[in-house]
């Protein structure tokens, strides 16, 4: 019997985003990433195609993580003392964008020393992470932002705590910003207003609306991305930016991921579990709407990569 | 469709007699329509109307459920696209996929059937095992039934040896997988016969709902349905389409569906399962008994299929972290679970011991319960005494979330003894506190 198909159709779009500058625009990446242009819910391609697939950002420091994981550094070894060298093995494991996160025994000198040799290692597009305290935050990424002027960086963490400054310097110097709120939708739209309301242009905010781990919360960063995206497809103009999320960084401090020993046995094997973990965080997020995806492991990097690739066929 | 209170009014006799309890015949047809009465009620509805309303009534994906003597599952009842529209009922059943020719399949059933993991207070496990009849399938259903109580899926589309396994598995729930176009008819017979539900396998939308209707048509109601989709972006499209149509009341595409994860190889198994889970399948069935992939597979499920209405709650009490000993420090908090997931997480990682008093909140979250009134001095004092938190430590320290300073003189006066610490105002910034301020 023939079916009519139930098609929905928005009045709105996500925004298609650019990070990064290439020669032509007055950079140096050697290419730049567009995220976003969406006109649907995730991959539903028999409604409208999906422009810009989602993106893999791998997540590296300034200095030596002293509390990662040991299975992150089985596989990144050496690099992690050396920002310019794990930008370059982030880049050959497969990332479309590094995050490169600033610490607090970072002063400003060292912060832009660290940006510009991760700049020099690798071509790809690049997010700076303040070390996530917002005072210490501004007095890194100011003078961060002002040495790369025109590289269209994505500057983060700008909070409600401290978006003035950051704002401040992305547009004077041509950079982005990541708007993180806490997995609230109203949240999220409130500080994309605050942040438009200074003249940020709407071409240069990525979203982050937060989320938790697997079995830590994620239930509620799912629904929270799904709402958001079902308001931007409405029309919600102050909602319609591409989104990043970090379940890297989340998946990496459940006990499920960290710890090895003294784990009830129905955990099962501690890296293969950690990669779980990461991965299925990754992928719920994926599922609801994430454009930019940040990871830490490898294997979890592979796993995210191919199943965007099979979601991103046409059926 | 459900139907709106009007429309169930004019299905009504109008009397309003007031014998069901409420004034006008109207204000019961809205009762009615909000499902907070059962129809029932009224001696007077005639009998065509109810074989309307319930008709209207009737879910718009049918409720499979499987069972043996031991546990039951249950799949459909659906009636939302979005968990945040309202809730996901259901959660999917998970099956271990088991071969018929296997001589240890016995003994692996034996072992994933003891599987159990323990998730915020609750147990977690497999729900059941799907035999492929690529041997001699009796004696494949004959050994796992000795070693196991859980429902079971049979593999297999040769109807007389569905039958023969069937008769062993008699007053029980079993799925049968597949019936296509070529074999329906035999296996919708073989379904009718031993009361199982029947899987319905076919290439496309179109052709899976002129199978359903058939086998309908020859008395098999309770279908299950595969939709094909051969990567994540296929099964995506589909699952999203079937479920769209059965929630307009579609009835050929009302069922729940399955979803074998590891047909594209078991090193994309989680992945699959992961996004079945999410998008809309009814069960789900793995290759691959592996702890550390069941473990995470158990917990998103427990994820999505949480009431978003109600946030999980962790139990009020104390938790000890990192083995603390008397003289380590006495944190206080919400028993939100995020909160609790924040606070208890960070600790943990930090390697510090505490002891974690958790707090009888409601489910809110520090500052929300605060405003809220239940997160206040009085609160917090009760929880100290009422656990006994005293007769742990030696040292009576408490140190309450930073958002609460305000509350410090208060939890003073309340508890006397206690010296009142003002901690940070977030979970990720306690281990730096705990390392300066408390030795």
């Amino acid at each position: 019997m023939p079916i009519e198909i139930p098609k929905d159709k928005w009045p709105g779009n996500i925004r298609a985003i650019t990070i990064g500058a290439t020669s032509a625009d007055g950079g140096t990446r050697a290419k730049a990433v567009t995220v976003g242009g969406g006109t649907t819910m995730p991959y539903l391609q028999f409604e409208a195609p999906t422009p810009n697939k989602p993106v893999i950002a791998i997540e590296i420091k300034s200095r030596k993580p002293e509390d990662w994981s040991p299975l992150l550094a089985e596989f990144w070894g050496e690099a992690l003392a050396d920002p310019a060298q794990w930008a370059k093995k982030a880049e050959e494991t497969g990332a479309d964008l590094i995050v490169l996160a600033l610490t607090v025994e970072d002063g400003p000198d060292d912060a832009v020393k660290a940006v510009k040799s991760v700049l020099g290692a690798t071509g790809l597009p690049l997010i700076v992470w303040g070390p996530g305290q917002a005072e210490k935050d501004n007095e890194l990424l100011v003078p961060v932002s002002e040495a790369t002027k025109g590289e269209r960086l994505v500057l983060g963490i700008c909070e409600d705590k401290n978006y003035r400054t950051i704002v401040a310097t992305a547009m004077a110097n041509g950079h982005l910003v990541q708007a993180r709120a806490p997995m609230d939708v109203n949240l999220s739209k409130q500080l994309n207003i605050l942040i438009s309301d200074m003249g940020m242009p709407k071409d240069r905010i990525i979203m982050d609306p937060t989320t938790g781990a697997l079995g830590y919360g994620i239930e509620y960063g799912y629904s929270v991305m799904e709402r958001l995206r079902l308001a931007a497809l409405q029309g919600d103009a102050m909602t319609q930016f591409p989104m990043l999320v970090t379940p890297g960084f989340e998946a990496w401090k459940t006990k499920e991921a960290k710890v090895g020993e003294g784990v009830p046995e129905a955990w099962g094997d501690w890296k293969a579990r950690a990669i779980h973990w990461e991965t299925l965080t990754a992928m719920s997020l994926v599922e609801s709407g994430a454009d930019i995806v940040v990871l830490r492991h490898p294997e979890s990097v592979k796993r995210v990569k191919e199943a965007i690739e099979e979601l991103m066929v046409a059926a | 469709m459900a139907l709106s209170g009007i429309q169930i009014y004019k299905m009504l006799p109008q009397t309003n007699c007031k014998e069901c309890g409420f004034p006008t015949c109207l204000a019961f047809a809205m009762k009615l329509a909000a499902k907070q009465v059962e129809l029932g009620t009224c001696p007077y509805v005639s009998e065509e109307s109810k074989k309307q309303l319930a008709e209207s009534a009737a879910p718009p994906i049918r409720l499979i459920t499987l069972k043996s003597n031991g546990t039951e599952v249950r799949a459909g009842n659906e009636v939302v696209l979005f968990r945040h529209e309202k809730t996901f009922f259901n959660k999917p059943g998970l099956f271990l996929r088991v071969k018929a020719s296997d001589p240890g399949i016995a003994k692996k059933v034996a072992t994933a059937d003891t599987y159990k993991v323990n998730y915020v207070g609750m147990d977690l496990t497999i729900d059941g095992y799907a035999i492929e009849a690529d041997g001699d399938l009796p004696a494949a259903v004959k050994a796992v039934r000795e070693v196991t109580k859980r429902p079971l899926i049979l593999v297999g589309g040769d109807a007389s040896l569905l039958d023969s396994s069937l008769s062993l598995l008699a007053g029980e729930g079993t799925l049968i997988y597949a019936a296509d176009s070529s074999n329906c008819e035999a296996l919708a017979d073989v379904a009718k016969k031993h009361k199982a539900s029947l899987v319905v396998k076919a290439e496309t939308l179109e052709a899976l709902s002129d199978l359903t209707q058939k086998v309908q048509a020859q008395g098999v109601e309770d279908m299950v349905l595969d939709l094909g989709g051969k990567n994540l972006g296929e099964w995506l499209k589909l699952s999203t389409q079937a479920r769209r149509l059965a929630l307009k009341n579609f009835r050929p595409l009302g069922y729940p569906t399955i979803f074998f994860a590891a047909q594209n190889g078991t090193d994309k198994e989680a992945v699959y399962a992961a996004q079945a889970i999410a998008k809309y399948a009814g069960f789900v069935v793995i290759d691959t008994f592996a702890p550390e992939m069941i473990y995470p597979l158990l917990v998103l499920r427990e994820n999505i299929y949480t009431d978003p209405q109600k946030p999980i709650q962790v139990q009020p009490g104390v938790y000890e972290i990192n083995s603390p000993k008397p003289e380590s420090p006495v944190l206080v908090t919400t028993n939100f679970s995020i909160t609790y997931f924040a606070v208890a997480n960070e600790v943990e990682g930090s390697g510090l011991p505490a002891w974690l008093v958790v707090t009888d909140a409601e489910g809110m979250s520090v500052l929300t319960a605060w405003a809220a009134g239940k997160f206040d001095a009085e609160r917090i004092a009760k929880a100290i005494k009422g656990f006994d938190v005293a007769s742990k430590v030696s040292k009576k320290r408490l140190v309450l979330p930073g958002h609460v300073a305000v509350l410090s003189g208060e939890v003073e006066e309340e508890l006397p003894d206690w010296e009142v610490r003002v901690g940070p105002r977030e979970a990720v910034d306690l281990p730096a506190f705990m390392k300066q301020a408390l030795n």
